[in-house]
């Protein structure tokens, strides 16, 4: 026994920043980041925690399952810019919603929504879960050096959510981990510590551009292909690839390398630009909610981060 | 060799003839960018089987190639 999604949800704060406006305080400009990154505009908090965004995405998910908190076994939660370090961001959805099962998070960077995936297929799998909400929420805003025109027009705020119940249609996965730390750092806040004679860094987001979309490239490659071949499966039994929207570049090589038409991979980065773990439950509640899935369709989600961490999966809508 | 190889994964990516390419050819007068470096870094790679690291400093098609025989020795 496995789990099939029977629900989705997101929720980005009202707030929007366009490329014109980041080149009214950066040496950027809207082509650039257009031509580079493929980001025209991103949704950035004001006063919305990323709790909140949490939590309007999952009543979303939970409305579109017709289920309430109270049919919840589980919930799992991943970000890495939550409001607290402790407790963890599942903990303060549960409250919210007023649900009483166990909730944690899991960190895996920008794929780790596919981690929570796979981390509830096992539940599944012992039968010891009927419904599982899993919920992807990023305030990447609050990691960005918004003076670092590098990385600071690629991010957006946002939360997409998913109702996970008993079922078959989590069909296959491949999950892996490098150990990187440099590729890809948001080092957290140094502390005040008076015995602490480490230097500090600053706790914003940095990348290596050019490795991380090496890595990018690579990965996605490897895994959408490692799935297909298993499962044996050509570009035409595949409905949608949804990738994580990093970088519209990222997508456009990985597709012309793995020969699938880009009318087939999903792409929202050009409005909601990255949004590290929520990208993909996001891009999943657009195509539930345009009706884009037909029962039975094969979807592959594709997703990789710091760590270099990367991770897919085949889905059975 | 090295060159001529290099300049031929050039060539095809922008759609140039590789006679036109040397050395001091910089990516920016070919209107490439980092992004595109990165790509042909990887294409460079399949071909030679080797990996390679990509940073900033490839500037020019001399770089590449360097980068590639030094990996090759």
């Amino acid at each position: 026994m496995t789990f099939s999604i029977i629900g989705t949800g997101m929720y980005v704060p009202p707030k929007i920043v366009t490329n014109d406006d980041l080149s009214k305080t950066l040496d950027t400009n809207d082509e650039w980041i257009r031509q580079r990154v493929g980001v025209q505009r991103r949704h950035v908090c004001t006063g919305e925690t990323t709790a909140e965004l949490a939590y309007q995405a999952a009543l979303r998910a939970l409305e579109n399952s017709g289920c309430t908190p109270e049919d919840l076994d589980l919930i799992i939660c991943s970000t890495i810019s939550g409001d607290l370090v402790s407790p963890a961001l599942a903990c303060v959805v549960q409250k919210m919603l007023g649900a009483s099962c166990p909730a944690y998070d899991v960190n895996s960077a920008c794929s780790a929504f596919l981690f929570l995936l796979e981390t509830a297929a096992g539940y599944f799998a012992r039968g010891k879960v009927k419904k599982v909400l899993a919920i992807g929420a990023e305030r990447m805003s609050k990691l960005l050096d918004w003076q670092d025109r590098g990385t600071c027009v690629i991010f957006g705020d946002g939360a997409g959510a998913a109702v996970l119940a008993s079922g078959e249609g989590y069909i296959d996965s491949t999950i892996s981990t490098k150990g990187n730390d440099e590729v890809i750092r948001v080092p957290a806040f140094a502390g005040e510590s008076p015995y602490s004679t480490l230097e500090p860094e600053r706790p914003f987001i940095r990348m290596q551009g050019q490795e991380t979309f090496k890595y990018a490239v690579n990965a996605m490659c490897s895994d959408i292909s490692k799935l297909m071949q298993n499962n044996r499966l050509t570009a035409e039994d595949i409905a949608y690839v949804v990738p994580h929207q990093a970088n519209k570049r990222i997508i456009d090589l990985a597709c012309m390398r793995l020969r699938i038409p880009i009318k087939k991979f999903y792409v929202n980065i050009q409005e909601y630009g990255n949004t590290s773990s929520a990208s993909i439950p996001i891009a999943l509640d657009e195509l539930n909610r345009k009706g884009l899935l037909k029962r039975g369709d094969n979807l592959i989600l594709s997703a990789f981060g710091a760590g270099e961490s990367n991770a897919s999966c085949l889905l059975k809508w | 060799m090295v060159f001529e190889k290099v300049s031929k994964i050039i060539a095809e990516k922008i759609n140039c003839d590789a006679s036109e390419l040397t050395a001091d050819t910089k990516f920016a007068d070919l209107g490439i960018d980092s992004l595109d470096v990165t790509e042909l870094v990887m294409n460079i790679e399949d071909e030679f089987s080797i990996e390679l690291e990509v940073d900033s400093s490839l500037a020019s098609i001399g770089d590449l190639v360097n980068l590639v025989e030094s990996k090759l020795k």
